[in-house]
């Protein structure tokens, strides 16, 4: 093995610098038009103009915000229907086809009728991001009491175990890196449906940063502001991975 | 088996899950449809959502009339270009970076976090630059389509090569197979179940890539048809248009899981009494748990 295979990250970062320079160049040429992609030194120096013109650290914490209430009330909603649909086995059964089809479905499509109910307000952002995120919950909470070994139920039975501690001692840690991947699921759905509805509707947050940039032509700055949701997201993305890996050990 | 569970419930009195399960749906159904009528009620008569949630019979009229409208399969036409040529030109792109990231360890290590990052990111956000590539026209949905069809099928073919059987590898690497043979008889069989599930997750995602770059800016399209009648405040067919969306989509990805069930079905082991072992598709969300 090699010593390049040894240090990934670096090889990875070389290879980013890289097409950064080639695009500068190609920029600086005259190969690539600038008002359709700008030299990415431009882009990352469009950063304080963004902040100054955009506030884009007020947006993101906008976005975040939303995003924090809407994972509430799909937790609020998602994990005692999830505990529903695993007590009542009919229930479980009859629905849960019918979540994963709404999982599945364009929910983002019903921003029209979600305006029209709701009004052009933050409540509809959060109202409309908490559905996926909800669904995804419901469903893996489900799941991961399904899921939870017999063994492991039998031996509590074998200790006399009330029913309650039963759920809180044996099934709830056992069950918790399954529904943590709902949860992940969820946010990561959540904060997906909100920047696209903020997009759409040009209103909120970051979502509403890059649709304005954009109408205004201003290139370098678009790019920025799309650069900034990458940024969130990733981190968001990476953050919830690192949580589920500790809490689901290989 | 099942038979028996009938039989034994219905000696026992107890009523079987089918059934109950079948009630419950039942039940929900109309309830649904009562809470409906109730609300659309308070709306005629000026109490609640005035006008926003119309009468069951008035969005079953207004699907009919979009059903007979050429101007509904004009749309429907742009819509359908747009998903099949992003998700077919997405997914090819998708499944040769796939094998290239899964044979390669450097590669993959390398550029899976970017790969993630921008995976994990609404692509909805890459439309300005979609735009302002291929201009407001049917070839920027054709590409929104490629770019969300390419992450989910580009994740789950590099996965598939990842967990490929390496006995099949060296099975292939005795009989002093090249690259394009190892390709071709090795990786690609052992592949076809992760690829069409990426697959599946592509359909669904393209179909909804493509309409909403069509809300945003469009001259024909579903999504396009969808923005004019909420600009129009023609509810009916506003839901009209939703409704045959969802049906579509539902489609789309009912077909795929078909594909999916029957690939198992052929590529499931043969048990020792000669049975193909059973494998679904249709359970849960796709994702593990």
């Amino acid at each position: 093995m090699s010593k390049l295979h040894k240090m990934p990250v670096v090889v990875g970062m070389f290879g980013v610098l890289v097409l950064a320079i080639i695009l500068e160049l190609s920029v600086d040429f005259g190969w690539v038009m600038q008002i359709i992609v700008p030299r990415p030194s431009d882009a990352i120096l469009s950063f304080p103009v963004v902040q100054e013109d955009m506030d884009l650290v007020g947006n993101f914490f906008i976005t975040l915000g939303m995003t924090a209430a809407a994972t509430l009330i799909a937790l609020l909603i998602g994990l005692p229907l999830g505990y529903f649909l695993y007590r009542r086995e009919a229930y479980g059964i009859a629905y849960e086809g019918w979540l994963a089809a709404l999982f599945s479905t364009p929910i983002v499509l019903l921003y029209p009728l979600f305006l029209v109910l709701f009004g052009r307000d933050y409540h509809t952002l959060v109202i409309m991001g908490c559905i996926p995120g909800a669904v995804a919950i419901a469903i893996q909470t489900r799941q991961g009491l399904l899921g939870v070994s017999q063994t492991l139920l039998n031996v509590g039975r074998s200790f006399n175990v009330s029913e309650r501690d039963m759920f809180r001692k044996i099934m709830l840690p056992s069950a918790t890196p399954t529904i943590f991947t709902g949860i992940r699921l969820g946010v990561m759905y959540t904060l997906v449906n909100i920047v696209a509805i903020e997009y759409l509707i040009d209103f909120g947050g970051l979502g509403r940063i890059v649709s304005q940039m954009y109408d205004r032509f201003d290139i370098p700055e678009t790019y920025a502001s799309i650069l900034a949701v990458i940024l969130v997201s990733s981190v968001f993305y990476a953050g919830f991975g690192r949580v589920e890996k500790w809490l689901r050990p290989e | 088996m099942a038979q028996a569970g009938v039989m034994k419930a219905a000696v026992s009195g107890e009523i079987p899950m089918t059934s109950k399960v079948s009630r419950i749906r039942l039940l929900t159904c109309v309830g649904f449809i009562l809470l409906w009528e109730l609300i659309a009620t308070l709306g005629s008569v000026g109490v609640l959502y005035n006008d926003v949630v119309p009468h069951i019979w008035h969005i079953v009229i207004a699907t009919f009339n979009e059903l007979i409208s050429a101007s509904f399969y004009r749309d429907l036409g742009m819509t359908f270009a747009a998903h099949i040529v992003g998700f077919v030109s997405g997914s090819i792109i998708a499944i040769f970076v796939g094998i290239w990231l899964g044979t390669n360890l450097l590669a993959r290590e390398s550029m899976l976090p970017y790969l993630n990052a921008i995976g994990s990111t609404p692509k909805i956000i890459f439309l300005p630059i979609i735009f302002l590539m291929f201009g407001v026209g049917i070839e920027s949905k054709m590409a929104k389509g490629a770019l969300s069809a390419f992450f989910p099928v580009v994740f789950t073919t590099t996965l598939g090569m990842v967990l490929i059987n390496p006995v099949l590898i060296r099975v292939g690497r005795t009989f002093n197979l090249d690259k394009w043979q190892m390709i071709t008889k090795i990786y690609m069989p052992a592949m076809v179940n992760p690829v069409i599930t990426g697959l599946r997750l592509g359909v669904a995602i393209t179909v909804i890539g493509v309409l909403v770059a069509e809300l945003k800016f469009a001259d024909g399209g579903l999504g396009y048809r969808l923005g004019v009648y909420y600009e129009q405040f023609q509810i009916a067919p506003m839901y009209a248009v939703i409704l045959l969306i969802f049906a579509l989509a539902a489609a789309a990805n009912s077909g795929m899981t078909r594909l999916q069930d029957r690939v198992n079905r052929h590529m499931a082991p043969t048990s020792s009494k000669g049975k193909k072992a059973a494998a679904s598709a249709s359970g849960g969300l796709g994702f593990g748990t």
